[in-house]
């Protein structure tokens, strides 16, 4: 490696770099609309659940049902006089579910010893979102029971209760876990994206043949360019950070050198694969289909970031082990929510750091022959 | 005229099938995603890793543990006896939940007191740990439910999930997926059919012939439409066969809903081959296109979980339109007259479009 | 000359193959070559030849699988680090960064080649002023023109005083003024004892080579000095006239003659190149007037001869019949007036008027970038005239663009043809567009595979033939529907000449049964074949005439025969001369 060739080709990446308006949008554009969009377009958490209660006994008691459900942040009741009525609304999508207080509703609750049967209905369409509803009701309806005990002073003898503690998460908010994915997410995209359409370029104009013919070393040259898209992804990454802290409160409790470290080795992965797939795609068109195939989408589903791995099949989670995206995605959750636990974030970046070795050792290698 | 677009149509189905790029294109995407996101996109929570922590081996606590060893949902990783224990185990991730039973709680139980469980959960995964607090509640209710002390004596909670029982993640992914799929492939063949006679120079011979813009916007829109109707259908079927997701609806209104959402996607193809000079414009465009249309589109989160400006932002996207009716139509059997509420957007999305893209061709060809 | 001076570069046996096992293709066959300094070496041969892979395989960039390349006494594979130091190798499309300006591309060159302080200003100045860019430095190397572009690959190669320089295809694309700037340079390069390999397809520019390497299908056909290999045909060339309008039948009358290898097109006269020991015909047996008159064989006649000898021998390229399309309108086939074309404030066609008669075959000519294409794309209606008219075949394309397309084909520079598709189903595709009835269109399908001899080939797919056959099958599909106009735009580049003669041996049978022909061209040897030119430049069409005519325009004492580049550069410095006030 010599230094003056070194810096040549650094200044002609970053001179690129700044006066091709396409990368720094994706570098710098991206990330912002990848976490707005997603990070707001993509919720777990039901808040304002539209909710009906058809209420067939009119009485006091069914409007205390009723304001329990009011009360709760969770859900929006609507008030049905008629049970048909409400499952015509579920129908249509217009409440995800409802509750059905019989017209003998209060005479039975007066009534000791009598069981008080409430049905819950909700659209189990979305399996997910139904589960959580139908804990938010069952929820919903033991604050509104606790109330009436509390109200009569009683106490039900030897009741267990389940005190629930949510660790790193409190408010169990799934944008706490979802936008450090995302951070994952787009360095992937401008790692290996970018990487993969630049070099691809310049086989295409041929100047990279024109740069092979140059004393330049091939490690010389696949060192400068990565140097310069490697500041560019920490560009994209410090951008990436303010908006989760700061747009979206997102709590960052690891430590920012751990952070750094990581997401250098990280991105270095990234490039890595960009470069491998310039090598195997000549041109812009398939390098783009290769770098979406294999680094966007392993990199959406495979890592954790949304879904969660160890719930899938196993054959599943033995194919998200060859996907670096996974590793990361693991670090960004513990370093952002739970701090630097060092059992977590020390096996992950060792492997992300063989991962960088193989990779960028294949990716040198395979330019080298690539004209052949 | 007609002549002039069967040779068109056969044409683009030749070339599509011909070239090894497009039949990749076609073909492989989508069986890797479908694969992919019907075994990998869950939201189910099973075999949760769960530590004990236990300072009470009297015999009601030996009970409520049993109740958790032998619950399916649970796998008992796990015991702790001192707090700073418990505390690492839960940050480096080796159990996701730690039940906490405090050494009063079978003398609480047995004398009559409230007793107290405490579920120590990882609020990492927001999500899985609402579900895993979902199970550990109803393993308490049973056991409370069996002991004989419930909360209320007289309160029966009977709840129910209506089209999907047993809360199958796969039911919800599916008829969505068949959907994403679907939009893909159209949007994808009609933007990149242009794009790629525009790169080969062919557009320009086409442009010599006597063909008029409108029979070429014909001859390139059908096509894609016979592929999106059998990519509907193989998806769908291959939901129902392999992956055993209901299909209670009607045939045709499916057929009806595929055919209204192929103008909608077209349309949008078009209009992004009106503008892409090149295939790789044309990729970028679909994935502009596509990105925010997916995650806007309540195909893996509800859409009224949005805030509210980007729920108004999917009225105009016509996939969050046929994801509700496609669930509508496998899951609900959803009447024609409800289904008209999500098939005229689509048909005014599609109208829109394609007249747009109508417009954009022949300004360009001035 | 010195004979004595050793070969920098020694290729030896050398075989390239990409790919591997049957599916193997070989690129370069048993290739022995030395290339001496203070040369320069013509790599001369159609696309497709193996002239690039040869190039790359002595810059080190691929490794041979049989044989050796030695340059500068190195292994290209074992030593190629040090055998790149004294390389200076300039790609096709010269290897410069657009998106940088001139002195940043220097500085990028300067710092790979380690060049530093008073040694790295030295040589930027001094190359600066030897390619003219001085004025230019801190313009982006995108926004140059060809010629510029062309210039700076050239300055790069140079930076690091090189002992080698390998030129790919260096002149593709730029036009004769700087191609003959180009030449110069490169030329005071090999006098200060540089070897220069300098690819071309250009027969003409191998002409000037010190000596060349003459590739077909990756085997070296010949090689040696240019001014031997012509003399091959000492005594065999000759130049008939012929009575106007009848170019075309006596060509080909003379190409299927046995005793001529070759005859072509040279304007109003024919130039034949008489086979090895055969006598040369009677004129008037031919159709001529007057005596064959001898003229200096050229390069391209040694090679044209060389490679009927190898090739059997096959009377002329069966030429299209046409049945109907005698019927004839009255008036041009093409009428231009007043055309012009702008893009937002840059003016691409400025006031472009001219007449083409039916059965004419006219050319226009330029550079690129000068307004040719623009021209050809507005008259086949491709393209909205910002302002004038145009009419063709003697519909206004403005009013009745539908009905002009009935009548006009259209052949483009690339062969547009559906790649993926096979030949029948191009065909067919073509033959449904235009509207053909199902009789006519077995008929004509029928027609197209018999008289461009595709009916072998008709079920292989297009993209994977020869270059020749896209050519005719291009060709082909664009008669389909009889056309009274056809447009052709570039037709033969980088076909070699064989191909090309036939090319244009069916274009003369369809301009005698009154079809009109437009073409456009940068290459001089196929504006020979038309019986006008216009020639464009910066928009505007600056002369017009027959080949001879802008020819005797140019004749001088120092130049008694000019050829149809000379009197193209000396248009375009008229040009410039008139600007510069």
């Amino acid at each position: 490696m010599r230094r003056t060739r070194l810096l040549g080709l650094l200044r002609k990446e970053f001179l690129q770099i700044i006066r091709d308006p396409s990368s720094i949008a994706i570098a710098l554009v991206m990330p912002i609309v990848l976490l707005v969009l997603i990070g707001y377009g993509v919720s777990l958490d039901a808040r304002g659940v539209t909710f009906g209660v058809v209420d067939e006994s009119r009485s006091v008691e069914s409007a205390g049902f009723f304001e329990a459900f009011a009360t709760t942040p969770y859900f929006k009741p609507t008030d049905f006089v008629d049970s048909r009525q409400a499952e015509a609304a579920l129908m249509r999508g217009d409440i995800m579910g409802f509750a059905v207080l019989r017209s003998n509703f209060s005479r039975e609750l007066a009534s000791p010893g009598h069981a008080v049967r409430i049905a819950i209905v909700v659209n189990g369409v979305d399996a997910n979102n139904a589960r959580i509803v139908s804990g938010y009701a069952q929820g919903a309806v033991a604050v509104w029971a606790n109330g009436r005990r509390a109200e009569r002073a009683l106490v039900a003898p030897g009741a267990v209760t389940l005190e629930n503690r949510y660790w790193f998460n409190p408010e169990i908010r799934s944008t706490n876990f979802i936008v450090p994915g995302l951070i994952a997410l787009i360095m992937t995209m401008i790692g290996a994206l970018l990487t993969a359409l630049v070099v691809a370029r310049e086989w295409e104009r041929g100047t990279m043949e024109a740069m092979m013919v140059s004393p330049a070393s091939m490690a010389e040259i696949i060192v400068g360019k990565l140097a310069a898209y490697f500041v560019l992804g920490m560009g994209s990454l410090a951008v990436s950070m303010g908006l989760a802290i700061f747009l979206f409160q997102v709590p960052f409790r690891g430590s920012p050198a751990a952070l750094i470290g990581i997401s250098a080795v990280f991105l270095v992965v990234a490039l890595a694969m960009g470069l491998l797939i310039s090598t195997v795609a000549r041109n812009q068109f398939v390098a783009a289909q290769l770098a979406f195939l294999v680094t966007f989408m392993p990199a959406l589903i495979l890592s954790g970031l949304l879904f969660d791995i160890e719930s899938t099949p196993v054959w599943v989670r033995a194919i998200t082990f060859i996907f670096p995206a996974r590793y990361y995605v693991s670090c960004l959750q513990t370093l952002f929510l739970a701090g630097t636990v060092h059992e977590i974030l020390l096996p992950n970046v060792l492997i992300l750091a063989v991962f960088a070795a193989v990779l960028l050792a294949a990716a040198i290698a395979r330019t080298r022959r690539s004209l052949e | 005229m007609l002549r002039r677009i069967l040779s068109l149509i056969i044409k683009e189905f030749l070339t599509l099938w011909k070239d090894p790029k497009s039949r990749f294109v076609i073909i492989a995407p989508p069986l890797i995603q479908l694969v992919l996101f019907a075994n990998a996109a869950t939201f189910d929570v099973n075999h949760v890793a769960l530590g004990l922590w236990v300072e009470d081996s009297a015999h009601p606590a030996r009970e409520l543990v049993s109740r958790f060893e032998g619950s399916t949902a649970f796998d008992v990783v796990a015991h702790f006896d001192n707090p700073g224990d418990v505390e690492r185990a839960l940050s480096a991730q080796r159990v996701k939940a730690i039940l906490h039973l405090g050494q009063t709680f079978s003398a609480d139980v047995l004398a009559g007191r409230p007793a107290k469980v405490q579920l120590l959960l990882d609020g990492r995964r927001s999500n899985t740990a609402l579900i895993v607090q979902n199970y550990a509640a109803t393993i308490l209710e049973s056991f409370q439910r069996q002991r004989s002390i419930r909360p209320e004596a007289g309160l029966q909670l009977e709840t129910r999930a209506w089209f999907n029982p047993n809360y199958d993640s796969q039911w919800f992914i599916l008829p969505g997926l068949t959907v994403l799929l679907t939009a893909v492939a159209t949007i994808l063949i009609t933007a990149l059919s242009v794009a790629r006679e525009r790169e080969l120079g062919t557009f320009e011979q086409l442009l010599v012939t006597p063909l008029r813009p409108m029979e070429i916007l014909l001859g390139k829109a059908i096509p894609p439409t016979c592929i999106g109707f059998v990519e509907a259908n193989v998806i769908a079927t291959i939901a129902v066969v392999f992956y055993g997701v209901p299909f209670i609806g009607n045939i045709l209104l499916f057929h009806v809903a595929v055919a209204a959402f192929a103008v909608s996607t077209i349309g949008i193809g078009m209009v992004i081959s009106s503008i892409a000079r090149t295939q790789q414009q044309a990729i970028l465009g679909v994935f502009i296109f596509l990105a925010p249309a997916i995650v806007l589109s309540g195909f893996a989160t509800p859409i009224a979980n949005m805030p509210q400006w980007s729920q108004e932002l999917t009225r105009i996207n016509p996939i969050a339109y046929m994801i509700r009716l496609t669930r509508g139509i496998f899951l609900q059997d959803v009447s024609w007259s409800l289904a008209w509420d999500q098939l005229w957007p689509m048909l005014v999305i599609g109208i829109v479009t394609q007249a747009y893209s109508t417009w954009l061709f022949a300004r360009k060809l001035q | 000359m010195a004979p004595a001076a050793p070969p920098i570069v020694v290729v030896d046996a050398v075989t390239k193959r990409f790919g591997k096992g049957p599916q193997a293709t070989i690129a370069l066959d048993h290739v022995s070559a030395e290339i001496r300094p203070g040369q320069i070496t013509g790599l001369v041969g159609p696309d497709g030849a193996g002239k690039t892979t040869l190039l790359r395989l002595i810059a080190g960039l691929l490794k041979p699988n049989e044989g050796k390349i030695t340059v500068l006494g190195q292994d290209s594979v074992t030593a190629v680090t040090t055998v790149q130091h004294d390389i200076g190798y300039m790609p096709q499309r010269f290897g410069l960064y657009e998106d940088l300006t001139v002195a940043e591309n220097l500085d990028l060159y300067a710092d790979m080649h380690e060049l530093d302080g008073t040694v790295r200003q030295e040589r930027f100045a001094s190359l600066l002023a030897f390619t003219a860019l001085t004025p230019f430095v801190e313009r982006l190397a995108g926004k140059l023109s060809g010629g510029m572009k062309q210039k700076l690959g050239l300055a790069c190669a140079l930076l690091s005083r090189p002992k080698l320089l390998l030129l790919d295809e260096p002149s593709a694309g730029v036009d004769p003024a700087s191609r003959r700037e180009l030449w110069r340079i490169v030329r005071t390069m090999a006098g200060e004892g540089v070897a220069v390999i300098w690819s071309t397809a250009y027969l003409d520019e191998a002409e000037r080579c010190d000596s060349f390497l003459l590739f077909a299908n990756g085997r070296l056909l010949a090689s040696g000095s240019p001014t031997d290999f012509s003399r091959r045909v000492d005594g065999r060339t000759f130049l008939i006239t012929v009575p106007p309008g009848h170019k075309h039948r006596v060509q080909r009358r003379a190409a299927a003659d046995p005793a001529i290898a070759d005859a072509i097109i040279q304007g109003e006269r024919i130039r034949i190149v008489l086979n090895d020991g055969a006598t040369l015909p009677d004129a008037a047996v031919l159709g001529g007037t007057g005596l064959p008159q001898p003229v200096r064989p050229r390069f391209e006649d040694a090679f044209v001869s060389l490679l009927h000898g190898r090739t059997a021998p096959r009377s002329s390229p069966a030429v299209p019949e046409e049945s109907t399309s005698t019927a004839v309108t009255d008036g041009a086939a093409i009428e231009a007036h007043d055309l012009t074309r702008d893009f937002g404030a840059f003016r691409a066609v400025d006031n472009v008027t001219f007449t083409v008669a039916p059965g004419e075959v006219f050319g226009l000519l330029g550079p690129n970038g000068a307004g040719k294409s623009t021209t050809f794309r507005m008259l086949c209606g491709l393209l909205e005239p910002s302002a004038g008219s145009a009419r063709v075949a003697g519909v206004d394309l403005g009013t009745a663009r539908a009905a002009a397309r009935e009548r006009i084909g259209y052949m483009s520079q690339r062969f547009s043809l559906y790649g993926e598709l096979s030949v029948r189903d191009n065909l067919d595709f073509f033959s449904g567009v235009y509207g053909l009835s199902s009789t006519r269109r077995r008929q004509r399908i029928d027609w197209a595979l018999e008289s461009f001899e595709l009916g072998p080939v008709a079920r292989q797919t297009s993209g994977s033939l020869p270059l020749g056959f896209k050519q005719r099958l291009a060709l082909s599909c664009a008669l389909l529907h009889e056309p009274r106009v056809l447009f052709l735009d570039e037709p033969t580049s980088g076909v070699d000449p064989l191909m090309r003669r036939e090319f244009w041996a069916r274009i003369g049978a369809l301009a005698e049964q009154r079809v009109t022909v437009l073409v456009t061209s940068h290459f001089m040897d196929e504006a020979e074949y038309c019986d006008r030119l216009a020639i464009v430049y910066g928009g505007r069409m600056i002369a017009m005439g027959s080949p001879d005519d802008l020819k005797r325009r140019f004749v001088s004492d120092t130049l008694p025969d000019p050829t149809l580049e000379d009197a193209f550069v000396a248009l375009i410095e008229t040009q410039g001369t008139k600007a510069a006030p």
